[in-house]
């Protein structure tokens, strides 16, 4: 954007064969500045590449220590023994990916329900206020979902919630005391409350994709409305839905200060759902800074890199499956 | 278009069927509905929470005062509105024209490229990396050569969240200039450069411009990208090769402190983020809603 103003003026030639437009851009004094700017241009948006890189090799040094001490054995080592050197991170990994599971559970069959809502059923002037709504929410700091979470949700689910889900399936296990509030069970709920506005508004886009003669073909069969929603929308966007509901799961891996702040942060793999827990990233959040040394530092950016690489994974195929449908690609019939 | 009892039966459907039929209708449309009211209620709660809580701990001192001592009442977080705006200064200085140029390339030099899908993509899937990575990376690549936590590395780790999202608000929005503006402007002699920068981007200009607020509101309420490089600061601090206090960072620490006036303190914080959040969102809707091009043709 530094380049010198060159007269404007390009010569005055007669249009040639070619499209004005390449003419133009070709022609007179200015093409040094113009293809200087596209360099610069270039180089920027070449920068998005830069990051992804940079943060790859920052994190594969920062792990190399961490890496040839432990191996593949760091992923499914249980001890998290900062003071002995000893590093597994099979505890947070299996608190990121169960309260990941358990919003998604959550929290897809509501995205789909409001989708649907929102596509095939909402008069249009609530339209336009609950997709407000629901974009507004999407941009809400994890830090005030957490802070929520904390004086609100918690005690809710300590004194109502919790104890009914022992009463009711405390004979599985799955949901037994002590109950803290706070645990997986909480960090399920609140990432469930954090993706569902990106689950349902990306669904909604793809839902509102499929072209209005697939509604039309089956309603004029003879279908219900319900009927109608399953067979030609629902089944037409399946795939897109299917990458809004993986979307959703990257965000759930990778969120942070929420789940850091409700999960209880107990480094343990414990059967009911109500005990504390970890995660991959509140345990980076919560020991990065007080690190001592050099290992347990790149254990900590070991399980940074992890995470990174799957949700690169997580969010690659998701993109790709939404641009699939969005994009226009052919419709199969039903 | 709902009608359902007018249509006549499928060929082999029996009455029983039908009823099946109508009441499985009547089941599906419940859920739906019921399933938003379910979701809309705690989000309306969550705002609803905010103003009142928010609301009735702000006060003056909230604005001018740094935090008091442990079990002192009173005091603010001016110094950590201050250091994030620091760090959101930083942040923009680096995102902002790396962003916008990045948005001016797709759109206007690389359409339909190979490169510039690739670029897209990767904007959009780096969207999605967990912001305590970019944390660490930042960590080891500016804190650990530089030995103490700084605003210039909290900075630059938002600024460098901020890239992506203007990255593809920018391209979205120059490709709703028509391409007619572009021709006409070639076709009176003005360099492509200029013809990009001031007659392309400056159509778009509404558009790119919420674009950037809504990066940036985004990015003013990351906390824990900045855990281990702003780090955090009790006191006033203006300099950027110092920990830095931020707002999000704060309301982290005073939410999980036993104390009440911390957590009233906390609650105001939540409120004044939330107001920036929802000025710049809703900007970007009206914007975005009456037609970037209003002056385009």
């Amino acid at each position: 954007m530094t380049q010198r103003t060159d007269s404007g003026a390009s010569p005055g030639a007669e249009p040639s064969l070619s499209p004005v437009r390449t003419y133009l851009l070709n022609c007179g004094n200015s093409s040094l500045a113009d293809r200087a700017f596209g360099a610069l241009m270039l180089v920027c948006a070449l920068s998005i590449f830069a990051i992804v890189i940079l943060i790859l090799v920052e994190l594969i040094t920062g792990s190399k220590l961490a890496i040839q001490k432990f191996g593949m054995s760091f992923f499914f080592g249980s001890a998290w023994d900062p003071v002995n050197g000893n590093f597994g991170a099979l505890p947070f990994i299996y608190g990121t990916v169960m309260s990941s599971i358990l919003a998604l559970i959550i929290a897809v069959p509501l995205a789909v329900g409001v989708a649907i809502f929102l596509t095939e059923m909402c008069p249009a002037w609530l339209r336009g206020f609950l997709a407000f709504f629901t974009e507004l929410l999407a941009a809400i700091p994890s830090v005030v979902y957490g802070l929520w979470a904390i004086f609100v949700l918690i005690p809710l689910l300590r004194q109502y919630v919790d104890p009914f889900l022992i009463k009711t399936l405390g004979w599985s296990g799955i949901f037994a005391p002590p109950n803290y509030g706070i645990g997986m069970f909480a960090a399920g709920v609140i990432l469930a409350i954090m993706i569902l506005p990106i689950i349902s508004s990306l669904t909604r886009e793809v839902m509102s994709a499929v072209p209005h003669a697939q509604r039309e073909a089956v309603l004029a069969l003879g279908a219900t409305r319900w009927e109608m929603i399953r067979m030609a929308v629902l089944r037409n966007a399946r795939i897109g839905i299917v990458g809004a509901v993986i979307l959703g799961l990257g965000r759930a891996l990778g969120e942070t200060m929420a789940v850091t702040m409700v999960i209880g942060n107990r480094p343990e793999i414990v059967r009911s759902l109500l005990a504390p827990a970890y995660s991959m990233a509140s345990v980076i959040a919560n020991e990065f800074s007080e690190a001592s040394d050099e290992l347990y530092l790149s254990a900590l950016i070991e399980i940074g890199l992890a995470l990174f690489i799957v949700t690169i994974i997580v969010n690659a195929l998701a993109r790709v499956l939404v641009w699939a449908v969005t994009r226009g690609a052919p419709v199969r019939g039903t | 278009m709902a009608s359902t009892t007018a249509m006549p039966p499928p060929l082999r459907a029996s009455a029983s069927n039908r009823v099946l039929r109508v009441v499985m209708n009547h089941l599906a449309t419940a859920a739906a509905v019921g399933s938003t009211i379910l979701v809309m209620a705690p989000l309306i709660a969550i705002f609803a929470y905010l103003l009142f809580m928010g609301a009735s701990s702000l006060n003056l001192a909230f604005f001018t005062q740094v935090p008091k001592p442990v079990g002192e009442v009173g005091g603010g977080m001016a110094n950590s509105i201050l250091g994030s705006g620091i760090l959101l200064a930083i942040a923009s200085l680096m995102g902002v024209p790396v962003g916008i140029a990045g948005g001016i390339y797709i759109a206007e030099f690389g359409r339909g490229k190979r490169l510039a899908n690739m670029v897209r993509f990767t904007a959009d899937v780096l969207n999605g990396v967990p912001s305590i990575v970019m944390g660490i990376a930042i960590y080891t690549l500016i804190v650990v050569p530089q030995k103490h936590f700084s605003a210039l590395a909290g900075g630059v780790a938002l600024g460098i969240m901020m890239i992506p999202t203007i990255t593809r608000t920018t391209e979205e929005m120059l490709l709703m200039v028509p391409l007619n503006v572009r021709e006409a402007a070639l076709g009176l002699g003005v360099p492509n450069w200029r013809s990009v920068l001031s007659i392309t981007l400056r159509t778009a200009s509404p558009g790119v411009i919420t674009g950037c607020m809504l990066a940036f509101a985004r990015v003013a309420g990351e906390t824990a990208p900045l855990l281990f490089t702003a780090f955090g600061n009790q006191f006033w601090s203006t300099s950027v090769n110092q920990p830095i206090a931020a707002l999000p960072l704060q309301i982290f620490v005073y939410a999980l402190s036993p104390y009440d006036d911390w957590h009233r303190l906390a609650w105001a914080g939540a409120l004044v983020l939330i107001v920036l959040i929802v000025v710049s969102v809703a900007l970007v809707r009206y914007v975005a809603g009456r037609g970037v091009l209003k002056g385009a043709s």
